[in-house]
């Protein structure tokens, strides 16, 4: 594509640890973005949608390949865009005008004809009025539209959204959805495309020319492909609900992970005893407990895009904890439908202490990590150890981040297992007391 | 005196108003017109002085006219050494927090830096100044600021640097993103994010400086006796004739200076910093200063700002933003620079390592007697540190949780608090060893009181923050729990004020440990009192000129309280962030 406004070649993204060792963010990636099309990046948390979207605009570079604006590499000359932020990043010490006055003022343009553009800018996305105003007296829908005009002041080439809409009410987030729809529609907006990151499937499909979908381990293009609806669109309308399953599908899909597999029974002697710690999905065991109540309930399965909507939960925050029954083998999940499995329907059905009992079976038998600390507790001595030291072995496979966030799940699902305890003061993990091996009905 | 502009008859009103008249409008331009004319005469005085012949020994006059004249003096050397610290801060802490390779030094450094007492730099700085300037007075003025600048300096170059590395990412990004230049980032930006801590230390830096006044003024070094005319010689002077009455006249100066100060510097700047807080809705109760609002409807200052500021912030705005874009395509790193930096670098490694060598040499001349002096000096001063945190901590928390948990007796007792927390503790010193000496305590007992004095205000105001910040509903269910008494104070008071009770701590005892040093020895009525401890090794030191013993005492006194940072206040400090944090 000749047209194309932006060229990602082959970009990549890794952090090398200090011990050598490669994390890999973002897989080689080809990527063209080109004028007068909406595009939505999609891709659940941890597929490095915001780190692709910083490579494409010059804020991040990439550790390999290539980012070219209009045939020229982008570090040369900061290409003319705009970003519209999540957490709308306002100065809160300026008042509106002033917030959408500053990128004039970093380009040199003289206080009158300023002070020109940046009401027109507000006119434009309804602030008329505000000019005066702090951002902290403003309501977030509000604070947005500042950041939107903050954006289009600049008449960017390209205008970039990182989760425009996720820190808003589910109302306001429709109306500003619309109104943004409205301006591009009526060629109100100086800009030739808009890339929209985002992790909120319905606002893709409502949103998008095309539709990026990123898979994670490492972040990679899974799918991409038009949608050739007319504005405006209707959630209820066929096409419509079609285009949503098949994201979910292809978001739900498996990643070609053996640990991700339910339901298989791991040959343990046969394989290497290093195997790759899995990656452990972020979700509590309450949660978890708390799906397969309502799934037992409610006939034992589910399409995925309806349990959603009937918890009115983001894919991204339900499908952690699908992943996690899953891994426990307490459910399956196969093309968009979740089945719980015996176990899971044992474990919905018992009590409190029983749950716990059945817990510590499943981790023990499915998640390398909680095996490995087990194993390690029963072999030390004092039946004790330190934090660090389960942060290095975490360290070989994940991001720093990462490793933070694996640990505390793993910490989340082994206390609840009682499989061993946490000492905070001295970051230590201790063995629990052994556990009577028997019948939860004859505790006292 | 809202008139309608469209009736344009010539109304006798019309003719009145052509007549000059004092409306309440007018009033600021007028009290700011007068304030003009006064800071233009007291810069000509003050240049006057300054640049005369040099005058080691200046009368110090105890008539009590003579103080207004010395409270300008002494405010003016505490005003061109917070500008001083201002700008070091500014730029130390820009440079340790965007440069990796200086920051890993800079901060470790800045640590030790803070833990130096500031007499400890004194015959340095002093010798240092009087040589640059052998004949003016100049030498000695300088010197003095300098002395004050190293009590103010760390502890608001540490605020802005955390500042600036706290600074949330998007922001940041979308400062990049929109093309700041290194200016505009820096002011509207980094500055207004870090402007809160600043004002806060600043407050807290010049209240030091009021304490080391006393000492910064007027000082024997060696065989030679520096004298400056201002409230702290002022003072010093009069204690060591005895003259209540004087000590009593100046302490009221000095606490009219404070107050002054207050209301027309620091109450305004926290009621106009207030917009700079980074919150998501606006807090109902925003602090309030009347000379503020005054000077926001001052008519000349608006013209002041309308004529000359916002022409030259446009100026400045648009000349970074023209060298911006035109560079922006050029490399960060030049060669030239990095050898520059590769250049300055070796030139530091080998001064420091010339610099540790002649320390380690010098070091190499303590007598065994000397040594022996410094380990029980540093075990006294150990103790009554201690003895002063701890006898300020059983009198300040009860009464700080009594005034935080009663809205109506912290609105008596804080302003109060307040000012009597800011006359500086040395002014006070005199008045109670007058005491002291008068039921026959001795200055080792006689200085852990000067210790509290000085420290205790830390633990108190911090105390009673902390009480206040113990949500309502805590405190109802413990109600409803019956939890009253000493299980109360056990299950929910102490645990609540943990956090904010271990800073106040830390703040007491760094101040306690510099403070050891002007309360354990003392000039007083012709007479030297002074008592075992480091802080009066270090004075004799410095007063005698001994320059080995001064450099081996500070440095005990300064491996002394970087250590008990690292093992005591920062794993408490730790745990009242994991443990006892009351958010979320």
């Amino acid at each position: 594509m000749s047209d194309a406004i932006i060229q990602a070649r082959a970009v990549e993204k890794f952090y090398t640890q200090p011990d050598g060792n490669r994390i890999e963010v973002i897989a080689p990636t080809d990527l063209d973005v080109s004028a007068g099309k909406i595009i939505c990046l999609l891709g659940p948390s941890g597929s490095g949608k915001s780190t692709f979207l910083r490579m494409l605009t010059g804020l991040s570079t990439p550790s390999s390949g290539e980012v070219l604006w209009h045939g020229k590499p982008v570090g040369n000359e900061p290409p003319n865009v705009a970003i519209v932020f999540q957490s709308f990043a306002l100065f809160p010490w300026l008042n509106v005008l002033q917030n959408v006055e500053a990128p004039l003022e970093a380009r040199g343009v003289a206080p009158i004809e300023r002070r020109k553009r940046a009401l027109k800018t507000l006119d434009t996305v309804g602030l008329d009025g505000f000019e005066t105003a702090y951002p902290k007296e403003l309501s977030g829908g509000m604070k947005q539209r500042v950041g939107f005009a903050r954006a289009l002041v600049v008449e960017p080439e390209v205008l970039f959204m990182d989760e425009p809409f996720s820190a808003l009410d589910v109302l306001t987030a429709e109306t500003l959805r619309r109104e943004l729809l409205e301006l591009w529609l009526s060629k109100k907006m100086p800009t030739s495309a808009i890339f929209v990151v985002t992790h909120n499937i319905e606002e893709a499909v409502l949103l998008a020319d095309r539709v990026i979908v990123l898979g994670k381990n490492p972040g990679r293009i899974r799918s991409d492909f038009e949608i050739g609806l007319a504005h405006p669109r209707d959630r209820k309308s066929g096409k419509f609900v079609e285009f949503v399953d098949y994201i979910y599908k292809i978001m739900t899909q498996p990643d070609a992970e053996p640990a991700n597999v339910p339901g298989q029974v791991r040959p343990a002697s046969t394989k290497p005893p290093r195997q790759k710690y899995q990656m452990l999905p972020h979700a509590r065991t309450a949660g978890i407990s708390g799906l397969l109540e309502i799934l037992n309930d409610g006939g034992g399965h589910d399409d995925l895009y309806r349990l959603a909507e009937k918890l009115a939960m983001d894919v991204d925050d339900l499908l952690p904890i699908i992943e996690s029954a899953t891994i426990l083998g307490f459910a399956t999940l196969t093309e968009g439908d979740v089945q719980i499995t015996l176990e899971g329907i044992a474990f919905a059905e018992a009590d409190i202490q029983a749950r716990k009992m059945l817990f510590r079976e499943a981790a023990l038998k499915h998640v390398a990590i909680l095996q490995c600390i087990e194993s390690v507790l029963k072999a030390k001595a004092d039946h004790s150890i330190s934090d660090e030291f389960f942060h290095d072995i975490l360290d070989e496979h994940f991001s720093s981040d990462e490793v933070e966030r694996q640990f505390e799940t793993a910490m989340n699902w082994g206390r609840y297992a009682e499989i061993f305890d946490h000492d905070p003061q001295n970051a230590r993990l201790v063995l629990s007391e052994p556990l009577v091996e028997i019948h939860p009905a004859t505790k006292p | 005196m809202k008139k309608p502009h469209g009736t344009a008859s010539l109304t006798p009103y019309r003719l009145w108003s052509l007549l000059p008249r004092l409306e309440p409008a007018r009033l600021p331009d007028l009290l700011m017109f007068g304030a003009a004319i006064a800071l233009f005469y007291g810069l000509i005085m003050v240049a006057r002085t300054w640049l005369g012949p040099f005058t080691p020994q200046v009368e110090i006059s105890r008539s009590a006219w003579a103080l207004p004249a010395y409270a300008c003096l002494s405010l003016l050397r505490i005003t061109i050494a917070y500008v001083l610290s201002l700008l070091f801060t500014l730029a130390y802490g820009y440079i340790a927090a965007y440069n990796a390779k200086a920051e890993r030094f800079m901060i470790p450094l800045l640590d030790v830096l803070q833990s130096i007492p500031v007499l400890s730099f004194l015959p340095g700085v002093m010798l240092a100044m009087v040589a640059l300037f052998p004949s003016r007075q100049l030498g000695v003025e300088l010197g003095a600021i300098l002395l004050i600048f190293t009590g103010q300096v760390w502890n608001m170059a540490f605020s802005f640097y955390s500042s600036l590395k706290s600074i949330p990412r998007d922001m940041r990004e979308a400062a990049r993103i929109y093309g700041f230049s290194w200016w505009q980032r820096f002011v509207e930006v980094e500055l207004p994010y870090a402007a809160i801590g600043l004002v806060w230390n600043s407050m807290m830096s010049v209240a030091g400086g009021w304490f080391f006044l006393m000492a910064c003024e007027m000082f024997v070094l060696g065989s030679r006796d520096f004298r400056l005319p201002g409230l702290g010689s002022y003072l010093q002077t009069a204690a060591s004739e005895g003259d209540t009455r004087s000590i009593l006249w100046g302490v009221a100066t000095m606490i009219a200076v404070i107050v002054l100060l207050d209301q027309f510097i620091w109450r305004p700047v926290i009621a106009w910093a207030e917009k700079f807080k980074v919150e998501q809705v606006e807090s109902s109760d925003a602090p309030h200063s009347w000379v503020l609002d005054l000077m926001q409807h001052s008519r000349s200052l608006a013209q002041l700002k309308k004529k000359a500021l916002f022409p030259l912030r446009e100026s400045l705005m648009a000349y970074f933003a023209r060298k911006h874009n035109a560079t922006k395509s050029e490399s960060v790193k030049s060669p030239r620079n990095m050898w520059i930096a590769r250049i300055a670098g070796i030139a530091a490694i080998a001064f420091i390592s010339y610099a540790v060598a002649r320390v380690i040499a010098m070091l190499a001349g303590t007598t065994h007697a000397e040594a022996g002096e410094l380990a029980l000096g540093l075990g006294a001063t150990f103790l009554r540190v201690n003895i002063a945190l701890l006898l300020g901590a059983l009198w300040t928390i009860p009464v700080g949780v009594m005034i935080g948990f009663s809205p109506r007796l912290a609105r008596i007792a804080q302003p109060l608090a307040q000012i009597a927390a800011s006359v500086p503790a040395t002014a006070l010193f005199p008045v109670v060893l007058l005491v002291l000496i008068r039921l026959g305590g001795g200055l080792g007992i006689g200085s852990i009181v000067l210790l509290l004095l000085g420290t205790q205000w830390y633990i108190l105001f911090n105390v009673i923050a902390g009480a206040m910040a113990i949500p309502t509903d805590l405190k109802e269910a413990c109600s409803i729990c019956r939890i009253t008494g000493w299980q109360r104070w056990r299950k929910l008071i102490l645990p609540g004020i943990f956090p904010y009770l271990v800073t106040g701590l830390v703040t007491a005892s760094g101040g306690a440990w510099n403070a050891s040093i002007v309360a354990e020895y003392f000039h007083f009525k012709g007479q030297t009192y002074f008592t075992a401890g480091l802080g009066a090794t270090i004075s004799r030191a410095s007063d005698s000129g001994d320059f080995t013993l001064l450099l081996a005492s500070t440095m005990v006194m300064a491996a002394m309280v970087v250590t008990t940072n690292r093992l005591v206040w920062r794993r408490l400090y730790r745990l009242a962030e994991t443990r006892f944090r009351l958010e979320t």
